[in-house]
């Protein structure tokens, strides 16, 4: 079983960002392997879209869910199309919430959460 | 002659240089502020003739695609996404580029046009009127611009009341001008978003020079800025309770006597620039 995380370190003991598309980083946890391992979010400084790129890096991860604060409508339809999973996060470290994972405590995001318009005139 | 209208800060002034001088020179006026167009207030055009203005989008044909993902690593705006069991379009990132439809090996994307905004074409008093305006919630206004560029007949002088800032807008509506007037009021707001266009102007070498709206006791600030960047004070618009009037009832400052003679005074010194400005360039 694999998970993304996003994440505002390295570490297993970073900080969650609670942003999805422009989170500093993803982690991918490997619970066959028990690792932490980072993927960089390129998407972060995109102008738009990088909801819907943070979305395809989660998807070519193979992980089969995401811990974050929550996810835009373009995120969600592209997640749900491929099968993945959005839960909202635990305040707290990465490894507090694949902990709370594993014990079924996380709230699964059954609803996409505000649309973040692109900053700027395009 | 085409005459560039800028300001960097928006609510300075531009519409408001832009259609007194247009109808003081008898020369077409032309809104690139497709984002809130407002110079139509002032001029009243006449015989506007509406007409769509459209961008290719992107339509997949699910048969045909292999889920290559080619497309996706394409799009340089994340308007495509790959799920593993279809390809998604969100329409509201494509920029009509059409990238996607030429890399795609399988022959499976066409396109549609789909309607982002509109241009207006018609006349003030004896002159020519271009102007445009984005649909709701569709964000682009590139497209637009480049749209309303082209309905201008080769070798019509005009004036481009540009958008605020200095985006790509802005430098679509000042490419290719003999010359840029610089909207600016005085204050350290205004001052400190003129230079910022009198940045972007320099670096597309466009002879310009400033205009002050709402001229006061201020105009110091601006003032000593232009001294020593050697630019040149066109005119200055009083900050009279006059002024105001006239142009809340959406009337052309010109019709004031006192105020008119500001702009031909103002058209007088342009016209000296930019005839300058042609023989040397």
């Amino acid at each position: 079983m694999k998970i993304v995380l996003t994440a505002k370190g390295k570490e297993a003991s970073s900080p969650i960002d609670e942003r999805f598309g422009r989170a500093e980083y993803f982690i991918l946890y490997d619970d066959v392997l028990q690792t932490y391992s980072v993927i960089d979010n390129p998407g972060q400084y995109e102008n738009s879209g990088a909801g819907v790129k943070a979305s395809q890096i989660v998807i070519e991860s193979g992980a089969e869910a995401v811990i974050t604060g929550s996810l835009g409508p373009k995120a969600f339809m592209v997640l749900k199309d491929a099968g993945i999973k959005g839960y909202q996060n635990f305040f707290g470290t990465l490894e507090d919430n694949v902990a709370a994972y594993k014990e079924n405590k996380l709230k699964e995001l059954l609803t996409p959460g505000e649309e973040v318009k692109s900053r700027g005139r395009l | 002659m085409k005459i560039a209208v800028l300001s960097g800060k928006g609510g300075t002034g531009k519409t408001t240089v832009s259609t007194n001088l247009a109808a003081a020179m008898g020369i077409a006026y032309v809104d690139f502020d497709v984002e809130e167009p407002n110079g139509h207030i002032f001029l009243k055009p006449r015989n506007l003739e509406e007409t769509d203005v459209n961008i290719m989008t992107p339509v997949i044909d699910h048969e045909k695609c292999t889920l290559c993902n080619i497309c996706v690593e394409t799009c340089q705006f994340n308007a495509l996404a790959n799920t593993g069991k279809k390809i998604l379009v969100f329409e509201d990132l494509c920029h009509g580029c059409g990238a996607c439809s030429l890399a795609c090996p399988e022959e499976a994307i066409s396109e549609y046009p789909r309607k982002i905004g509109v241009l207006y074409e018609g006349t003030y008093d004896e002159s020519g009127f271009y102007s445009g305006k984005m649909a709701l919630n569709e964000p682009m206004a590139g497209p637009i611009i480049t749209e309303i560029k082209r309905r201008i007949p080769k070798g019509t002088d005009h004036i481009v009341d540009c958008s605020p800032g200095t985006s790509c807008n802005v430098v679509k509506g000042v490419d290719g001008a003999d010359y840029a007037i610089m909207v600016t009021e005085p204050s350290v707001f205004g001052l400190h978003d003129l230079k910022l266009a009198v940045e972007l102007v320099e670096e597309m070498t466009i002879p310009m020079g400033i205009v002050i709206n709402r001229s006061n006791e201020y105009d110091h600030l601006i003032e000593d800025y232009a001294r020593e960047s050697n630019l040149r004070i066109l005119g200055k618009i009083p900050f009279s309770k006059q002024a105001a009037r006239i142009y809340s009832e959406g009337r052309l400052l010109s019709e004031d006597p006192q105020i008119a003679g500001i702009f031909d005074s103002i058209k007088a010194t342009v016209l000296e620039e930019v005839s300058h400005a042609v023989s040397h360039s």
